[in-house]
């Protein structure tokens, strides 16, 4: 069995996750320590879990002892585990506000782009979401600052 | 050597790849240039080497021997070097491997680095996978950057002191100081960490709660100036201002004003406003609302924001977005039974909900449903719970089938209906349907005695039509051995009886015996009722003949029955009448025990129970276990005491009333206590379905000058027993002998030993506690013989 529960209600964002349809994973942050076959457990779990759904289905799934939300752009998956006392919708906000932001950093993102410059995408997430918590909302201010990180390059 | 392959060609080889054999191979080749590029120690590139086996560890491959060269590129000056280490440390260096530990002292430098991005990558790395003792030695720094001006820090700072916090909770202490003034900022980011960093705090210490209670007028005035504000182009979405910043503020105010009357008071305003003037078009507002009425529901609201509340829920079942229903059901399902009229309102649309796609809403609005049911609506929502029970998936069926018993059994406006209803679940859904409902039905079916012929000729009709559903076909199978004859008669009442005749039954039970679709346990249901009819019908030689033929049946069960039928007709049949006659009205057996009293326990919601009334009655279950322990451990039952104690028990004053009548088979009354002015005297009875209960009245009175207060009284008995205490009359022994406490004790006797109890007495006197132990062992021969 999994140890996958912190200290009892604990709101923490266990993990973020980008995949695609096929179960390639475009990126993994994980905000608690998981042993690295536990870590791919997890993703094929979720991947069979996520992919099933469709549109009649809500963007909010049980998981273990915790729930993912999540939601589909075009062919990539963006998920977030919380715990299950946490606001889904407020979640879901935050999916829509990262992708905006990846979007509007590539110019009109696509899954190519998140793999030729998958050290980039994790610069974006560490922007926006530390210790499992949302850190930065304001896409402004995130996107300035990636832009003086690249300058930096 | 050459110069080793870039990033983006390696990723464009890799996807040339077109099975996993030679993926495998490609990458294979790439790792081993990759670790002798390593061995020599290259500076230059070692960055593009780490960044390309970083890639090939996210698809899965090893890559654990690049983790000291993060190590190295950590350490060095260059900016894109220490990017790509950091990041791999965050993918690569877990708490578990050893050299985690190694990166500590470059965190440490680069925290105090001259440029603020450098100092940013090593708070995230430390804010998102710090070990304790990393986080414990960098602890100091971190505080520091919690109280620099520079915003784009304070921001990293404030969680990386929430994980810090989380992982070594002792160091919260030292966050203290730099807490001050957090609140005061004006940079969103800089106020939203600080939040988060002020929950976290809230939710670990109850010290620190207490201590921060003290901003809830600052948090409001935050979110107000959030609300009443203009556009921000920063941070809008959709219209609406901050909105995660204003959630999380609601978070933290609910676990301020959670169980605090004035704090809950200064933000009722607030919530109200919040509440009412949010944009619900979009998920946004919702979002916001949703927080709302989670804190609403928490805190100490007043009951019109309650119910506010509940009809923003109300109206979130309304919206087309599947997402929002969701999220109302399960709120709805957790204040259902402390707001249950607000609830009721929406019952209508809760049922609507039955018929939604997504199986996780049509699940909750059936459990919603379940609690909503009551006697006036009774009829409208089983209509539509049956229909439901209908069309569901096969997973509900169980548990709706369960539901709708138990409702039923609490709410049936008349037997009539109850049978139908019965009916109708074990024809749609008889498979399902759970093993113990079998006897609970027959015993329904029994005591309802005017709905006898009713009730066979539907199950009989019901047979006629399916035999697969076998809970259907048990019960069916009983009732017609029971009341075969009034089926054959045509007695029915309530509707059109239906001509059948003997031989017509006999084929129907015993084509259940030899069908495929029919369990073992089936068989036996039907080979019995068979039996019984031998009483009630006239064709005795078919039943004697189908008897002995399944004196030879391979299956055991049957056998043995068939075999002792035979006997019955044979040595036996002036027995045989008397035997099967109609079964006696069953009553639902009332000895259970301690099983059957309600139990308190320590975490009774303060905001649903008024703590009035309820002095010591905390955690009863403890104390039981306490006597437990006095006992001797193992011999003993632990009592649970049940709640608040009501108006007097009318039952000691009819008790010594009923004394008063009895001649010479009453039990003399004894004196269990005297010690320190009180005393405790028994009176005795027995109970007159079954002789085996006593039911004991304690009398507690008091002799002293001053009352005894707070009184609670609690006994245990030996393991052969099973004890039930009920409510006391009250929990004040008044002084002088002015009045007494009376509590009933029902003792279950059924190995007639000699009866023993140990007291514990609890009580307060002249403002100091008192607690005494005593064992009871005088008690009359005639309670316990």
């Amino acid at each position: 069995v999994l140890s996958l529960t912190v200290q009892p209600r604990c709101k923490i964002i266990r993990f973020i996750l980008i995949q695609n349809r096929a179960g390639k994973t475009r990126l993994a942050k994980w905000y608690m320590q998981f042993d690295d076959d536990e870590k791919q457990k997890l993703i094929e779990e979720v991947h069979a879990v996520v992919t099933v759904r469709d549109a009649k289905h809500t963007n909010f799934v049980e998981f273990r002892n915790f729930k993912i939300i999540y939601r589909r752009y075009a062919g990539l998956y963006f998920c977030i585990c919380v715990d299950v006392t946490d606001n889904n919708l407020a979640y879901l906000e935050a999916i829509h506000n990262f992708v905006e932001v990846l979007n509007e950093y590539f110019h009109n993102v696509c899954e190519l782009d998140l793999v030729f410059n998958f050290y980039k995408v994790y610069t974006v997430v560490d922007e926006m979401f530390l210790a499992g918590e949302i850190r930065e909302t304001s896409q402004t201010k995130v996107l300035k600052q990636l832009l003086m990180l690249q300058s930096l390059e | 050597m050459p110069a080793p392959i870039r990033l983006r060609e390696l990723i464009r080889t890799i996807r040339t790849a077109r099975t996993q054999a030679e993926e495998r191979e490609m990458i294979q080749k790439e790792c081993a240039a990759i670790r002798s590029s390593f061995r020599e120690e290259d500076n230059t590139y070692r960055c593009r080497n780490v960044a390309k086996l970083l890639y090939m560890h996210m698809l899965g491959y090893p890559a654990h021997f690049g983790q000291l060269e993060c190590l190295k590129l950590i350490a060095s000056q260059k900016f894109t070097d220490k990017r790509i280490g950091y990041l791999g440390a965050m993918l690569l260096l877990d708490e578990r491997q050893d050299v985690h530990l190694l990166m500590t002292n470059c965190i440490k430098n680069d925290l105090n680095h001259s440029t603020q991005y450098v100092q940013g990558l090593a708070l995230c790395t430390l804010g998102c996978m710090g070990s304790s003792e990393m986080c414990r030695d960098l602890a100091g720094e971190v505080e520091k950057l919690l109280k620099t001006s520079n915003s784009y820090l304070r921001k990293k700072a404030a969680l990386c002191a929430v994980h810090v916090i989380r992982k070594v909770p002792e160091l919260m202490e030292m966050f203290l100081p730099a807490t001050k003034n957090l609140l005061s900022e004006k940079n969103h980011g800089v106020l939203h960490t600080s939040v988060v960093l002020l929950t976290e705090m809230c939710e670990r210490s109850p010290d620190m709660l207490s201590h921060f209670r003290k901003l809830v007028p600052q948090l409001v005035r935050i979110l107000k100036n959030l609300i009443m504000s203009g556009y921000s182009p920063e941070h809008d979405v959709s219209g609406i201002s901050d909105p995660f910043l204003q959630v999380r503020i609601l978070r933290l105010l609910r676990i301020l004003g959670k169980g605090d009357d004035d704090s809950s008071e200064a933000m009722n305003d607030i919530l109200a406003q919040v509440a009412t003037n949010t944009e619900t078009s979009k998920n946004v507002g919702n979002a916001i609302l949703y927080e709302t009425v989670l804190t609403i529901m928490d805190i100490k609201s007043e009951s019109g924001l309650r119910v506010l509340a509940i009809n923003i829920l109300g109206r979130f079942l309304l919206n087309n977005d599947k997402n929002i229903r969701y999220v109302a059901l399960t709120s709805l399902l957790k204040t259902v039974q402390t707001d249950h009229n607000a609830v009721q309102r929406h019952r209508s649309t809760i049922v609507d909900c039955l018929k939604d796609l997504d199986v996780s809403i049509k699940r909750r609005a059936m459990e919603l449903s379940f609690a909503l049911v009551n006697g006036n609506n009774i009829r409208g929502m089983m209509k539509e719970l049956l229909y439901f029970l209908d069309s569901c998936d096969p997973d509900f069926k169980a548990d709706c089938a369960s539901g709708i018993f138990l409702a039923a059994e609490k709410y049936a406006p008349s037997k009539r209906w109850h049978i139908d209803t019965i009916m109708r679940v074990l024809t749609t859904a008889g498979s399902y349907v759970r093993d113990d409902s079998v006897p609970n039905l027959i015993q329904l079916i029994t005591n309802s005695v005017e709905m006898h012929a009713y009730t066979v000729q539907r199950l009989y009709k019901a047979l006629l039509d399916d035999i697969s559903q076998q809970p259907l076909v048990q019960v069916a199978s009983w009732c017609i051995g029971e009341y075969g004859d009034l089926l054959v008669s045509g007695q029915c009442e309530e509707e059109e009886p239906i001509q059948v005749s003997e031989d017509e039954v006999l084929d129907v039970l015993e084509g259940l015996l030899v069908s495929n679709l029919s369990t073992p346990v089936t068989r036996g249901y039907s080979l019995t009722a068979i039996m019984k009819l031998s009483t009630r019908f006239s064709s005795l030689n078919r039943i004697k003949k189908v008897v002995s033929i399944y004196g030879s049946s391979i299956d055991v069960e049957l056998q043995q029955r068939a075999v002792e039928y035979n006997a019955l007709f044979k040595k036996y049949d002036h027995m045989r009448p008397a035997l099967l006659e109609r079964m006696p009205i069953m009553e639902k057996t009332a000895t259970n025990g301690p099983s059957e009293t309600v139990q308190t326990n320590g975490e009774t919601d303060s905001t649903i129970l008024d703590t009035k009334h309820l002095p010591s009655i905390s955690q009863p279950a403890s104390q039981a276990n306490d006597l437990l322990d006095l006992l001797g451990g193992n011999d003993v039952v632990p009592i649970i005491q049940t709640t608040v104690p009501t108006k007097p028990a009318s039952a000691g004053g009819e008790l010594l009333d009923l004394l008063g009548d009895l001649s010479l088979t009453v039990i003399p009354p004894m004196t269990a206590y005297n010690k320190n002015g009180l005393i405790i005297e028994f009176t005795f009875e027995r109970s007159n379905p079954n002789p085996n209960i006593a039911v004991i009245t304690i009398h507690a009175t008091n002799s002293t000058e001053a009352d005894m207060t707070e009184f609670v009284f609690q006994a245990a008995v030996p393991k052969t027993f099973q004890l039930q205490l009920l409510s006391p009359s009250s929990n004040v022994v008044p002084a002088f002998n002015q009045g007494s406490v009376t509590q009933v004790i029902r003792v279950l006797n059924p190995q007639k030993q000699q009866l023993r109890m140990r007291i514990k007495l609890t009580y307060t006197h002249k403002g100091s506690p008192v607690q005494d132990l005593a064992e009871v062992n005088n008690f009359p021969p005639q309670s316990w013989q």
